[in-house]
């Protein structure tokens, strides 16, 4: 997995290319509670169009990243949903749970 | 090495004949399987040895014969308390426990044994079902 940042204003952006699994969704648990919990970015989002795979851990992550954004009082958002991402969310039942747009544009409008 | 599973399982149900998302449902499975088993038998211990066996099976159905993919996952780790492996309400949100459920979900038959000593998991998904064969 691959994580590059790019900051926009007051959002964060994450690219993620990869597998998220057992062995690297501790990285990005840390950089999203990094940028949430130590930072306090107002939006953080996650572009996830590369992500080629992602198990129970990354949700894990994710979860963990929307609990410290509600904390905070900042937005986790998603977007770039494949496949493979939509049905993990939705197994998880966690579609809804989450703010999800299509495109980038969306995510970052004000 | 999780990541060279997943491609070898992926092209093993491709080659099968699964349908694109039964494929993805059979790496999930395998994968959070491995997972688990990293995680709870072996403590999470990575170098550990998992032994994995992969069987194209006939198997009843709902009372019908079915053509099936059959992955038996064997460790020598900590015995795992069946009573443990019951997921969790999916309504809780919060980080964790999704990994049995994924299982759950995405095979048609997921078994957990204990034998000489080993944990064995046993998972099975139909490829198709087939009606029975008159006056069979």
């Amino acid at each position: 997995m691959q994580i590059a940042a790019r900051h926009l204003d007051k959002t964060t952006i994450f690219d993620i290319s990869g597998d998220i699994d057992l062995a690297t969704s501790p990285q990005l648990r840390k950089a999203l509670l990094r940028e949430l919990r130590e930072l306090k970015m107002p939006r953080v989002v996650l572009n996830l169009g590369a992500v080629r795979y992602i198990d129970s851990s990354g949700v894990a992550s994710l979860v963990e990243g929307l609990k410290a954004s509600r904390d905070v009082g900042s937005r986790l958002i998603l977007f770039g949903l494949n496949k493979t991402v939509r049905e993990v969310l939705q197994l998880s039942k966690l579609v809804r749970i989450f703010e999800i747009y299509e495109n980038e544009a969306q995510s970052v409008a004000p | 090495m999780l990541c060279v599973v997943r491609n070898a399982v992926g092209e093993l149900t491709a080659k099968l004949g699964f349908s694109e998302p039964d494929c993805r449902a059979v790496v999930r499975a395998v994968d959070e399987a491995l997972t688990n088993i990293i995680r709870h038998a072996y403590l999470g211990e990575q170098e550990q040895p998992i032994e994995a066996s992969f069987h194209r099976i006939d198997a009843p159905k709902d009372g019908q014969s079915g053509d099936a993919l059959e992955i038996v996952l064997e460790d020598n780790g900590v015995t795992a308390n069946p009573e443990k492996m019951c997921g969790r309400a999916l309504e809780d949100v919060r980080p964790g426990g999704l990994g049995l459920h994924f299982i759950r979900e995405c095979m048609d038959t997921v078994e957990f044994s204990r034998n000489n000593g080993r944990n064995q998991l046993r998972l099975v998904k139909f490829l198709h079902v087939q009606a029975p064969k008159k006056g069979a």
